[in-house]
């Protein structure tokens, strides 16, 4: 089966190998017999409600995530729409701050963001930057871990009703404090985790690519499981990390 | 209170402590001794450096100074007594360890980390900086790159009067450099033939440095580096006065082009391969002429560099070779991989992915490398280092049969892997990140077929 995927600003936000999450949402739509189509949805271009079944944004330098900004804001109402008609969405890191409802930089000035994520974001003068593991529950009593990367000077508070992605095991999270990581918002996620997130986290990749094919087709979709053998180890190697120096420690 | 120390008691004691490392056996000893002087007092590097009768030359970029400054080295070796850091130890204390280990030293010439260079620039007071590129490399520690760069133009507009400086002008950032300093010499490449027909996907600083608007670029040949104009507001390439064309890149052996320079023109055929050398042999010819250098002397010291260490490397182990080609950034190791390629692609590789400071904690940068070209060739990949299950997924979602790679995390087993995969007569192409390609040579070395680095001859 066919699933749209709608790559917002990839030649501007691409800062931590968001290509290779593409790459893993590709060749595991493909290993199961679907074709996983990446439109690139740019500077200046439309965003069509409806044409895609999941969006995912990545993170910039502050330079391309300000040369960004002011096209996003046009683009709001399509990106909204798309989520509510229930359209998957990934966003991390820069692109995640964007999708928040402002940003706070360091020197006090508010820049709007789109609003899908109840959030709000204040830029700190410190980076959190190191190894991360979370424990997420996005079915319910599904227990499973996130292992990635963070590097991130904002610091993003989520309303207290709002649901994090995960909680922090080891690692900063969203604001270095409340051992939440992450928004979620039905299927539209949003996290700092880079690192790539989704080859050592394939059961996440499998997660979107259930929901976007749900959009497109209905029903509860079921994926054939894949050798995971490498991607455990990866997982592995990176959850060690974390613990022995996430959050800061060295 | 702060205790005044003679400097000549200063530096007996952090040379002491560089013996007294190597033989703990815990390193080279290269920045022990550096760290210590350091610690003692920070303004002793100032006065050692202001010691070296003629001054000292700095170099920096974030690929191909190791190589930019091994290939000085061998231009103005031959006529003056170097202070040179040609193991890589390019933060203050490798400097420092330097200077102290100088002794009777004329010139200094330093290659210099990035994020480093405006603190040593205002130490050693140079008489010459050569900037050669700003890519993006180890987020994690250096922080974003337009942070970098605004670290280089505060370290450019306060250089002393005196000092002369290169720039590579078809990087943007680094080009516009060259407006701060009207004498500023300006190197490039002028060779449409040797260029990508596209920019590559890690290409760093494609938008205007002014107004923000993507650049066209008539001709991109390594990462964002080429020649540039912004649509929008006309900013381009500042014009050249050291330059290379005609280039012809002969495989892994050589590359030979025409060098243009104020002083004469003369073709040039370098004995290591690649575009990437290309722009080191011109950042390291334009230096050498801002420091007064013949032309016959730059032409002659380039031909005869052979290659620094770990940086394109070959080394015999019994009836096999290795060859070493360090990665560490996405447009470095784009350039390794084309390199490779353009030779004949391989079909066995080891490549060796640690995650230590000195490699970036941050391994997503291999998803950024295009990798890609490599695997068509490819029977065999032997992912190695701490990170090698993540190096093999790299491989897996890039279309490599999961089949063809093995992940063995040992440095050591999989350097007996690769070997036993290539026949007797064979060279094995390695390509590792810092730490890993210090341990590998350590591995061989203690087989007993390489020198450490620290008893490296000039």
């Amino acid at each position: 089966m066919r699933i749209v995927v709608g790559h917002l600003y990839p030649d501007y936000l691409n800062i931590y190998a968001d290509r290779g999450n593409i790459a893993v949402l590709s060749r595991r739509a493909a290993w199961r017999g679907h074709e996983l189509e990446v439109r690139s949805v740019s500077v200046g271009d439309a965003l069509e409600p409806g044409e895609h079944d999941l969006l995912y944004i990545g993170g910039g330098q502050d330079r391309e995530q300000a040369l960004v900004a002011q096209d996003l804001l046009a683009k709001a109402g399509g990106v909204r729409e798309t989520v509510a008609a229930g359209a998957a969405l990934l966003a991390v890191c820069g692109g995640y701050q964007l999708l928040g409802r402002s940003y706070r930089d360091l020197h006090g000035a508010d820049l709007p963001g789109i609003g899908v994520f109840p959030f709000d974001t204040v830029a700190g003068d410190t980076r959190m930057i190191g190894d991360v593991l979370l424990e997420c529950e996005l079915e319910p009593g599904v227990h499973r871990t996130l292992a990635g990367f963070e590097n991130h000077a904002g610091r993003t508070h989520l309303d207290a009703d709002a649901e994090p992605l995960g909680r922090v095991v080891a690692g900063f999270g969203n604001d270095g404090e409340s051992g939440r990581e992450g928004c979620r918002v039905g299927r539209a996620l949003g996290t700092y985790l880079h690192g790539p997130l989704l080859p050592r986290n394939p059961w996440l990749a499998d997660w979107l690519l259930t929901q976007a094919l749900a959009h497109r087709h209905g029903g509860v979709p079921e994926l054939e499981p894949l050798a995971d053998e490498l991607e455990a180890e990866a997982h592995a190697v990176s959850a060690r990390r974390a613990a022995t120096r996430g959050g800061g420690r060295r | 209170m702060r205790v005044s120390i003679p400097l000549a008691a200063e530096i007996a004691v952090a040379r002491a402590a560089g013996r007294l490392s190597r033989l703990a056996r815990t390193g080279g000893g290269t920045t022990v001794p550096g760290k210590l002087i350091w610690k003692l007092d920070p303004g002793a590097i100032d006065r050692l450096a202001a010691r070296l009768p003629l001054g000292s030359a700095v170099i920096s970029a974030t690929n191909g100074k190791t190589t930019t400054a091994a290939m000085a080295a061998s231009i103005l070796g031959e006529r003056f007594r170097l202070a040179h850091n040609r193991s890589g130890a390019n933060l203050v204390s490798g400097v420092a360890s330097t200077l102290l280990d100088a002794r009777a030293a004329e010139l200094g010439l330093f290659e210099v980390d990035e994020a480093a260079l405006p603190e040593i620039l205002l130490r050693v007071k140079p008489k010459a900086v050569c900037l050669g590129n700003l890519f993006r490399d180890q987020l994690d520690r250096y922080g974003e790159l337009e942070h970098v760069a605004e670290g280089w133009r505060s370290a450019v507009r306060s250089l002393p009067e005196d000092a002369s400086l290169a720039v590579n002008g078809d990087d943007p950032q680094v080009g516009e450099l060259a407006r701060e300093r009207p004498d500023a010499l300006v190197f490039g490449v002028d060779d449409p033939s040797a260029a990508r027909p596209s920019l590559q996907h890690a290409a760093d600083s494609k938008y205007c440095v002014r107004c923000g608007a993507p650049y066209e670029y008539v001709a991109a040949y390594v990462g964002h580096l080429g020649d540039y104009r912004c649509p929008a507001c006309g900013h381009s390439r500042p014009p050249l006065n050291v330059v290379a064309r005609e280039i012809e890149l002969h495989g892994l052996d050589s590359v030979s082009f025409e060098l243009v320079s104020p002083a004469g023109t003369s073709v040039v055929r370098l004995r290591v391969p690649g575009l990437y050398n290309v722009y080191n042999a011109l950042a390291a010819a334009s230096l050498a002429l801002s420091l007064g250098a013949a032309f016959d002397e730059i032409v002659a010291g380039i031909e005869s560099f052979t290659a620094a260490f770990g940086r394109f490397e070959r080394i015999s182990v019994g009836d096999r070779g290795l060859l070493i080609l360090l990665i560490k950034n996405p447009a470095g190791a784009n350039e390794a991989v084309r390199t490779i390629v353009d030779g004949g692609a391989p079909a066995t590789a080891v490549i060796a992915l640690n995650d230590a400071i000195a490699d970036g904690r941050d391994v997503s940068w291999i998803w950024d490398v295009d990798f890609e070209p490599l695997i068509p060739g490819l029977t065999r990949l032997v992912a190695t280092g701490d990170r090698a299950a993540e190096l093999g997924l790299r491989f897996k979602y890039g279309g490599l049969d999961a089949g063809a790679i093995d992940v063995v995390p040992s440095l050591e087993a999989a350097l007996d892997l690769g070997l036993e995969l290539t026949p007797p007569g064979g060279e094995l192409v390695v390509l590792p990140t810092y730490t890993a390609m210090l341990a590998l040579r350590q591995i061989v070395g203690e087989r007993g077929f390489v020198r450490p680095y620290w008893e490296r001859a000039a």
